[in-house]
């Protein structure tokens, strides 16, 4: 096959994945051109990271929820309320940071499995039970808020969850003005991407199974790292990785680990795919709906303390609308409805498409109204590209 | 020679890595019964789905003439005004609404912006009995037995003044009565001047029907003979179906017949809540290590009820009895539990119930003992390839590679999946529901075969199947069911059709 043909058939067999991130591109490109290079500037692509964060993580639990057919109304508020907590918590309780972080966590797990057991067996509808969480939720932030309304937060090692960055290397003199624990994280990570790449190839091709020609593999592999550097190198420019893009990064890694390749993975997408045949399979739906609400439930949790620390402070309409943002980030990702279909690496992706529209825009001084229109426009784009891609593959 | 209503010239169908038709002509003259034969993913519903609009023009290459005009069919609405009508073997009824609704569905008959109710029934109770079907318009759909159904799809048709009437498969998933009925329906549409085309695998019913065969092999149109000079018998259509002769198509099996029963059933019975109703009444069973066990019955007499109750149950029947695997006592509290102790349940209704479909070859096959693929947890994706190519080349799955979704391979291969999926989890009992339904006979020969080696290896199978002759021809001993019970016991042997039937109608 010669490589321009080879190409062809990979960006056909691929156009759904291929499309989101050329779309990303073009919208960067185009902000890029319309602020005069500010939206790509080192600080502004750094501070996007941050203001994505919250939402990319509910994204990526609501990618799960939405392949095994439900839905999570709930996660907003729940963020919202559990922020507030994990405020209390610090102040008023005087927990240490160490503990309140876990500890919230849990809450968040168990407000999923409270959700799970209404769905799962009670048979209630997702839609209904996680409305329920909604109200019961935005009446609780309101309670916690109550008696001080906003809760400022004076705790250093909290607020660095979504203000810090990792440290820098103490080498003085050396790349001044970069930061170089990030550049070298991100050396570490090209190296070990292609090293893991050149063996899963070399294993497949002693397997005799099908692989890229060997042009294509290096082509995609360059591609890879120019990638993997350009990031960084913008990162790096600033103040380097900050927490919050480390904390995103680790939940899409086991995130993405988890549902491409454990047997927990499968389940989840063949409960998605057809429940019917999945239970048949020994594989117990209502299981993975406590698992996936759990999980939904935890990240609810972390998006909260993510929120709270990024303002240092929480407030009474913490979280509200968080979770639309979410469904939006998550079909924008390529998600299906009918179920067993999404990935969250799509829904990282498309958190951060709809957060650069938001950023974007914001640079160009677009008003709000705008704003919201430009968006919806995008999300119905989004799902057209994705269900006419889909048909035409059929 | 009169002039065909219908001539489909050098039709190509092709999807990414499959050419599903080429070049395939086919002529279909009026007022006649054409029936359309082939193998599993011959090109068979593809080419009535070029027909009927599913792939657009445009889509396919080659020409559409409908009563004698070009035509191009942009979707199924289009071929729907023309006069033509294809029903397919997935019902597209709506469930939940009345007979007359479903009749005139999508060209109600108004008064104004009103639905005109008496008139609607009026015309449904006349086209009712034009399929002679004696149901009350009013009644929902979803309460009449599949073979019912299919009759409300063809009053659904002639409402449209269909001139052309396309049935795939048809009478796979209907009993014999059923079937009889609906064949006698089309002679007498034949009568009236509608021309029917039929797809079908069971051959001796496109024997008794058909005044033209065609057949389709690979794609491509082979031979269309005429059924009224002698020339069509079930061996000419299978050799030219599979390309060979099929001696026996149920094969022989060195008989080691077993006295140790594997597997037993005592005082079974159970209620389905969902329905109020009472679904199986004091079944008892047991089951020999090598033998294939039949069930048999009629359609809704309780078989696949059985099957799920034992096979860990999860309709949540309220069931009360004794299961023994080994001689051991065991209770199944949901399907994992049954397939750990080392049965398996392929499904009667493979798109239902069977299969991912919007997953590939390799997850389906792997997904009911991931176990064997996983390293702490995680799946070894080279393992997993490595398996599932051994499975589908053992089964001769026919598909373009082990990535290709389930929902594009043709039926039979897809049934084979099924098979691939239960084999691997290596089970000790194997409960086959209907496991030929809407296969052809070269994959239903390779399926006995098969199940012969299965068996030869100690494995034991339960078969569930309406198809008579298949119970006879391959099983060791019969168990007949009727209303929840089972209502004779038989060895093969001194078994008939007439003597199975009796004791299915008790
Ligand atoms: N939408 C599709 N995408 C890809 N391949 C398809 C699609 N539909 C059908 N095919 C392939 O085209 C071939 C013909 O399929 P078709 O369904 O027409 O077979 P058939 O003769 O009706 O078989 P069966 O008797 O099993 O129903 C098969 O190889 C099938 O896998
Ligand atoms: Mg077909």
């Amino acid at each position: 096959m010669s490589f321009f043909k080879e190409f062809l058939t990979l960006l056909k067999k691929n156009i759904r994945d291929y499309g989101m991130y050329i779309a990303l591109f073009v919208i960067m490109a185009f902000f890029t051109i319309a602020t005069d290079g500010i939206f790509i500037s080192s600080r502004n692509i750094s501070n996007l990271m941050n203001q994505m964060g919250y939402i990319a993580v509910l994204a990526i639990g609501m990618t799960l929820v939405i392949v095994i057919r439900h839905i999570d109304l709930s996660v907003g508020y729940l963020a919202g309320f559990l922020g507030a907590l994990a405020a209390i918590a610090l102040t008023s309780w005087n927990l240490p940071v160490l503990l309140v972080i876990p500890l919230v966590l849990i809450f968040g797990v168990a407000a999923g499995l409270i959700a799970a057991v209404t769905i799962a067996k009670f048979g209630i509808p997702s839609f209904v039970a996680t409305l329920a969480g909604w109200l019961i939720y935005r009446g609780a932030l309101l309670r916690a808020t109550l008696k001080t309304g906003t809760i400022v937060i004076p705790n250093d090692t909290f607020n660095a969850i979504g203000n810090g960055y990792i440290p820098d290397l103490p080498l003085e003199g050396f790349l001044p003005g970069t930061h170089k624990l990030t550049l070298l994280l991100g050396i570490i990570g090209a190296v070990l991407l292609v090293i893991s790449e050149i063996r899963s190839r070399k294993k497949k091709m002693a397997y005799d199974f099908e692989v890229l020609s060997k042009n294509m593999f290096i082509v995609k592999t360059i591609f890879t790292i120019i990638l993997l550097g350009a990031v960084t190198y913008v990162l790096a420019g600033y103040n380097g990785l900050s927490w919050t893009a480390v904390i995103v990064l680790s939940v899409t890694l086991i995130y993405h680990f988890l549902t491409t390749q454990t047997f927990l993975g499968r389940h989840i997408y063949a409960v998605g795919g057809n429940p019917e045949a999945a239970e048949l399979s020994g594989i117990s739906v209502s299981k993975i709906t406590y698992v996936v609400f759990g999980s939904m439930g935890m990240l609810s949790a972390l998006s909260g303390m993510l929120f709270a620390s990024r303002l240092q402070s929480a407030t009474t309409t913490a979280g509200q609308g968080f979770e639309l943002d979410a469904i939006a980030a998550a079909y924008v990702g390529g998600v299906s409805s009918a179920g067993g279909v999404g990935k969250v690496t799509g829904s990282l992706i498309g958190a951060i498409v709809m957060m650069s529209l938001t950023n974007g825009m914001n640079l160009m001084g677009i008003d709000i109204s705008t704003q919201y229109i430009v968006r919806g426009a995008v999300l119905v784009a989004a799902v057209v590209f994705d269900v006419a891609t889909r048909k035409q593959r059929a | 020679m009169s002039v065909p209503i219908l001539e489909m010239k050098n039709i190509t169908k092709e999807f990414p890595g499959v050419k599903a038709l080429d070049n395939v002509s086919f002529k279909v003259e009026r007022q006649k019964i054409h029936c359309l034969v082939g193998e599993n993913g011959a090109g068979k519903s593809t080419l009535m789905k070029v027909l009927s609009g599913v792939h657009p023009y445009g889509s396919y290459d080659g020409e559409i003439y409908f009563e004698d005009k070009l035509q191009d069919f942009k979707s199924t609405r289009d071929s729907e005004q023309a006069g033509i009508a294809v029903i397919y073997q997935e019902l597209a009824l709506v469930p939940e609404m009345t007979v007359y609704e479903n009749v005139f569905l999508g060209h109600e008959i108004c008064k104004g912006i009103n639905v005109d109710i008496n008139e609607t029934i009026k015309q449904t109770v006349e086209i009712l009995k034009k399929v002679r079907l004696d149901v009350n318009p009013s009644t929902p759909v979803k309460q009449l037995g599949i073979g019912k159904q299919q009759l409300v799809e063809i009053a659904k048709a002639l409402s449209r003044d269909a001139k052309l009437l396309v049935l795939d498969e048809p009478t796979s998933a209907l009993n014999e009565s059923d079937s009889d009925n609906l064949l006698d329906l089309l002679r007498e549409l034949k009568e009236q001047g509608v021309t029917s085309i039929l797809i079908s695998h069971k051959l001796q019913e496109v024997i008794a029907i058909a005044d033209k065969v065609t057949v389709l092999r690979d794609g491509a149109s082979i031979v269309t003979l005429d059924a009224h000079n002698g020339e069509v018998n079930e061996n000419v259509l299978i050799k030219h179906m599979v390309g060979r002769a099929i001696e026996n198509i149920y094969p022989e099996r060195k008989k080691k017949k077993s006295d140790q029963v594997v597997f037993e059933v005592r005082n079974w019975n159970a209620y389905d809540p969902a329905r109020e109703r009472q679904i199986l009444k004091d079944v008892n069973l047991e089951l020999r290590k090598g033998e294939v066990l039949g069930i048999t019955g009629l359609m809704g007499a309780g078989r696949t009820e059985l099957a799920l109750s034992l096979f860990g149950n999860p309709d949540n029947y309220r069931i009360d009895g004794e299961m023994l695997i080994g001689g051991e006592p065991v209770k199944f509290n949901h399907p994992e539990k049954a397939i750990k102790a080392g049965l398996a349940y392929v499904t009667e209704d493979r798109k239902g119930d069977g299969l991912i479909l919007i997953q590939d070859v390799k997850s389906n096959i792997t997904i009911a003992n991931l176990k064997r693929i996983l390293k702490y947890g995680v799946i070894d994706a080279n393992a997993e390839i490595k398996d599932a190519r051994e499975y589908t080349d053992s089964l001769g799955i026919k598909t373009p590679s082990i990535e290709q979704k389930v929902l594009y391979l043709s039926g039979g291969n897809q049934q084979k999946v099924s098979l691939a999926k239960w084999l691997y989890v290596s089970p000790d009992i194997m409960i086959l529901d209907e496991p030929t339904r809407g296969i052809d006979v070269g994959a239903k020969f390779e399926i006995f075969t098969i199940m012969n080696k299965l068996v030869e290896q100690g494995m034991s199978i339960i078969m569930i199947s309406s198809e008579l002759p298949e119970i006879l021809g391959m099983t060791d001993r019969i168990y007949v069911v009727s209303d929840g019970k089972i209502t004779g016991e038989l060895s093969t042997e001194d078994a008939d059709q007439e003597i199975v039937m009796r004791y299915a109608t008790m």
